[in-house]
């Protein structure tokens, strides 16, 4: 910013100004883009206050939202109601409305309700003509002026940007759009208009301001009384305009130089000359571009300008060349005197954009290597979600790749299922499962229910899988027979995981421990751990029968042999000690927890009380 | 979306099925307008419409043709069997009328209605900034003549709704004493239909007063299309087609069903397939002028298509546009070479990059294609991410071999036109 900064006030606008350097306006439809790109056209033109003073959003709630101001954030904000607004923000005098064809004549009819709302821009394109003719008329009556519909808006330089008028900043730079100079420029088309700034810079010292006025058969403002402001600005020394086939407008123009009402001089040239080109009528694409009249087709309109004394050229090929010889005539005879070019304030590079384009970068806050949801499609690891069905990997591979990232063979990816499939459930009265019951019958929801089971989920229940893993790898690894292994910890004190139950024994063996043993046996490469335990097994039920390999134990030590088939042996430690087993259980056990939840549920069970009978009540 | 003309039986059908609310029940039009098209079964008329072997009939086609009766594409006073007979050695034949040329396949048959000369009256409605423009005379039919200088005009300011008083006062005064009320309260009503149903235009030349009855012998209209949402119910099932002689090509027709399933603009018109100049603009005015600037240079005859594709179409929508007008451009090879110009002004808020995306697939696909038929393709284009967009399509030059040139903004927009036509003729 300027190192001297004088306040900018705001004064009376003349008649013939319809905005300045402090206008503010009001944004109808929440136009997040279109808002920053005024603000940011605000920065570099060194503006004090933001151009856009608040935004209403007729679908929405009242509050505020963070805009950029240049390197700063800014809250604009946001009201449901247009008088609400205008209450609070006496100054505003330009009311831009996004509203669509269907509404935005309900938006204009809104702001003229509000005097101060001066001017109206309506952007919408498909208006229906009816409709927009009752608006211009009570416009007229009303002292409105409306710019629109079908435009992207205008913009005067270095003071006030209709929306997404000459688009980026970039673009806003490039074409010297940040200070004004001394062309007033006017068409019908938004997106010549940018074109037509483009042309201005490069051929004279700039635009003074410009208004496309959109391309419907009645415009709000037509291209005359644009020209008819700048004729009256002293601030403009030149007039460029851009007229197009069809309609009459442009014979005002011939009728005002006729008259002497237009004394600047006026570069001008009608687009559609290829009209005479198609043997049939074609509709150009704007609604208004349609000749009826032999009158209203371009090449009529251009000669009787040119007749009028505007400059108009051969072709849109010397448009540029005509302004600038234009240019160079009033800078000759000193009615332009151009001034050193003020430096534009930097602006700060968006930051999105920036990082898009490789010129900044930022150590992230996270890192994810399993999964990306950012593409056309979602990656499990680097297995597309529609290869994973294509290629049946089932609910295993899913864990296999998203636990471990990568996608084990079919028999690792078939033992996770089974896993899962046989500590699914164990009955009620297991402590999660009753913990469950509990919280669903005191009326908690699926998750609180389940999270309360799963919250008992530990040392004593379930942990054994974890622990008998732990205990079993520990003394394989460290080379202990198995009876030095049960001297060890008979010698601590510490029962082995995975041995004993209460129920089941040699000779009346646990058919979970059965199938998983079986399935280990046929279709792992090697299991040493499991033949290790079950050593440790022959040598404890010698002593008593019931002191089997327990389902616990038969999960966690195959599962450490799984993993060590599939990953070097620090790595496969590294999933145990991160708790994989226990995981593996709480993911089963979920599937039982939320059976019972559902169960209690259909079964319309009451709050349940525990029995004082059952709790023995004593001092100690 | 803008003004937009229908059928004449389009138009009366509306009236007969409308009018009357608009006139309290006076003045009713029957539903007596029978379209002919190229699929129609002519033997199975008379049954669904008895009145067709009782009734003298008028025939005539119906595709906004003006002055049919003096290019002899009138049948008056003739029975079924007649009109059967006139129509089946016309239609899908090529007729010239004026300067155009085109192929008839839409007629409209109706009752004869016999009347005098002077009962026979001009009127229309037409729409103007101020309001509408209601026009009269007292005569009517084929030779009225200079109708803007002869015809009493009555200017209906914006949001009025003229009584029958005034229409009698102002505008129907030079009409036969005894029919001035009936065609001041016909008239009412039809600005009433006009109206409320969002016309932008609508003739009737002539209106025939028959006893008591009120008949729009010959009728014109244009709806405003960016209407539909307000009158399309009391449309009905409406039809518009193109001017006389423009037969849409299923490619135009397509572009067209892109363009309704978007919020963006795609627009495509073929004006000579064999043309060897082919553009694919970005923006409604700048297409224009490309098309100004090829005719300009003089290279009319060569235009190949006019078309605009804006508002930030997606890749999708811009991929399938700049697809068919590549497979269009290479049906048929031209020994001397084709242009392909791929241009635009800086734009405003559509992302240059990401619509060139879709243009670089279709361009792609069809590289074989346009290397073995010589295309040479200008770019020029600005806005949000041109640089990078530019350099994408650029790429293909090495790439694909594709024999592209690229420019930005520091080129004036319409340069690459004169750049690719020199010395191509």
């Amino acid at each position: 910013m300027a190192a001297k900064k004088t306040t900018q006030k705001k004064t009376e606008k003349k008649s013939y100004e319809l905005f300045d350097k402090t206008t503010q306006a009001f944004i109808y439809n929440r136009q997040v883009a279109a808002t920053q790109r005024m603000l940011d056209f605000d920065y570099v033109s060194d503006r004090e206050t933001p151009s856009v003073a608040a935004i209403i959003n007729p679908t929405g709630k009242d509050g505020l939202e963070k805009f950029f101001f240049g390197p700063k954030e800014i809250l604009i904000p946001v009201f449901k109601s247009m008088k609400d607004a205008a209450k609070k923000h006496k100054n505003v005098d330009v009311m831009i409305s996004f509203a669509s064809f269907r509404s935005a004549p309900k938006s204009v009819e809104e702001a003229f309700e509000i005097k101060q709302l001066k001017t109206i821009v309506v952007i919408a394109e498909g208006v229906p003509e009816r409709r927009m003719k009752e608006l211009i008329a009570k416009a007229k009556k009303l002292d409105r002026v409306i710019i629109g519909p079908a435009t992207v808006g205008g913009i005067q330089a270095g003071a006030f940007k209709i929306g997404n008028t000459a688009g980026t900043i970039d673009n806003i730079i490039e074409s010297k759009l940040g200070r004004p100079g001394s062309v007033g420029f006017v068409s019908k088309s938004g997106g010549l208009s940018n074109e037509a700034y483009n042309i201005i810079a490069r051929n004279t010292d700039g635009l003074y301001e410009g208004i496309a006025i959109g391309g419907d058969m009645y415009p709000g403002s037509t291209l005359m009384d644009h020209l008819m402001r700048y004729e009256k600005n002293p601030k403009v020394k030149m007039l460029v305009c851009l007229g197009e086939v069809g309609g009459v407008d442009e014979y005002n123009i011939v009728e005002a130089l006729d008259k002497k009402k237009i004394k600047k001089p006026l570069v001008m040239w009608v687009t559609g000359t290829c009209a005479k080109a198609f043997k049939t009528d074609v509709q150009f694409g704007h609604a208004g571009a349609k000749a009826d009249a032999e009158a209203e087709t371009a090449d009529a309109k251009n000669k009787a300008l040119k007749k009028a004394g505007a400059i108009v050229p051969n072709s849109f090929d010397d448009y540029a060349l005509k302004i600038n010889q234009t240019y160079k005539k009033l800078v000759k005879n000193g009615k332009i005197k151009p001034g050193p070019e003020p430096v534009a304030p930097i602006m700060p590079a968006d930051y999105a954009k920036a990082m898009k384009a490789g010129e900044i970068r930022k150590p992230s806050s996270f890192i994810s290597t399993i999964s990306d949801e950012r593409g056309e499609e979602l990656f499990y690891g680097d297995m597309a979600i529609s290869d994973v069905f294509k290629k049946d990997i089932g609910l295993g591979g899913v864990l296999s790749i998203l636990w471990f990232k990568k996608l084990m063979p079919r028999y690792a990816c078939k033992f996770i299922e089974n896993v899962l499939m046989v500590v699914a459930d164990h009955g009620p009265a297991v402590s999660g499962a009753h913990n469950t019951i509990v919280a669903t019958r005191a009326g908690k929801d699926l998750i609180s229910s389940l999270v309360s089971g799963l919250l008992c989920i530990g040392p004593r229940f379930g942990g054994a899988i974890d622990g008998a893993a732990q205990m079993f790898s520990s003394a394989y690894d460290r080379g202990l027979t198995p009876q030095e292994f049960i001297d060890e910890m008979k010698a601590k004190g510490v029962n082995i995981q995975g041995i004993g139950h209460r129920v089941k024994s040699v000779h009346n063996p646990d058919m979970r421990v059965t199938v998983m043993k079986n399935y280990v046996k046929k279709n792992f490469k090697k299991s040493p751990l499991l033949d290790y335990a079950l050593e440790v097994e022959k040598l404890t039920t010698s002593k008593r029968d019931n002191l089997i390999l327990n389902v616990d134990g038969v999960i966690g030590i195959c599962f450490a042999d799984m993993l060590r088939n599939e990953f070097p042996k620090n790595v496969a430690d590294e999933y145990i000690n991160m708790g994989a087993l226990n995981g593996l259980f709480v993911l089963g056990r979920s599937i039982g927890f939320m059976g019972h939840h559902m169960d209690q549920k259909r079964l319309k069970q009451p709050m349940y009380r525990h029995p004082w009978d059952d709790i023995l009540y004593m001092k100690e | 979306m803008a003004q937009k003309a229908i059928r004449e039986a389009d138009g009366k059908k509306m009236m007969a099925r409308l009018l009357k609310d608009y006139t309290g029940g006076k003045y009713p039009v029957k539903d007596r307008y029978i379209t002919i098209g190229p699929e129609t079964d002519m033997k199975k008329l008379p049954n669904k419409y008895k009145w067709l072997l009782k009734e003298k009939l008028v025939v005539k086609p119906d595709q906004l043709i003006k002055r049919r009766g003096k290019s002899k594409l009138l049948l008056l006073n003739t029975d079924w069997k007649e009109a059967e007979k006139w129509i089946k050695a016309r239609m899908s034949k090529k007729v010239t009328v004026g300067k155009t040329t085109g192929i008839l396949d839409h007629f409209i048959v109706e009752p004869f209605i016999p009347h005098e000369q002077k009962d026979e009256y001009y009127f229309a409605i037409t729409s103007v900034l101020e309001g509408d423009l209601v026009l009269f005379y007292h005569e009517g039919g084929v030779d009225v003549g200079d109708i803007d200088a002869k015809a009493t005009k009555m200017l209906v300011p914006v949001g009025e709704m003229p009584t029958a008083a005034e229409f009698e006062k102002k505008l129907v005064a030079k009409a036969p004493k005894d029919r001035k009320k009936m065609l001041a309260e016909f008239f009412e009503g039809m600005y009433k239909f006009y109206a409320d149903l969002n016309f932008a235009y609508l003739e009737i030349n002539p209106v025939v007063v028959v006893g008591k009855d009120v008949y729009p012998l010959d009728l014109a209209a244009k709806l405003d299309d960016t209407a539909r949402f307000v009158s399309g119910k009391k449309w009905g099932d409406v039809e518009f087609p193109s001017p006389f002689g423009r037969i849409r090509t299923p490619e135009e027709e397509y572009i067209d069903m892109l363009d309704g399933k978007t919020g963006s603009s795609l627009k495509l018109t073929v004006l000579n397939p064999e043309g060897r100049i082919w553009t694919m603009v970005a923006g409604g005015g700048a297409s224009v002028i490309y098309a100004d600037t090829i005719t300009d240079l003089g290279f009319m005859d060569e235009m190949a298509n006019y078309g605009e594709y804006s508002g930030n179409p997606n890749e999708e929508f811009t991929y399938l546009y700049a697809k068919t007008i590549l497979d269009l451009m290479t049906q048929k090879p031209n020994k001397k070479g084709k242009y392909l110009i791929v241009g635009g002004g800086i734009a405003n808020f559509t992302d240059v990059a990401k619509t060139f995306t879709g243009i670089i697939r279709a361009l792609r696909e069809y590289g074989d294609r346009l290397k073995k038929q010589n295309v040479k393709i200008y770019v020029r284009r600005g806005g949000p991410n041109y640089a990078a967009g530019l350099k994408n399509i650029g790429a293909l030059k090495e790439e694909i071999g594709l024999d592209i040139e690229v420019y930005g903004p520091e080129t004036h927009m319409t340069n690459i036109v004169s750049m690719a036509l020199k010395g191509g003729k």
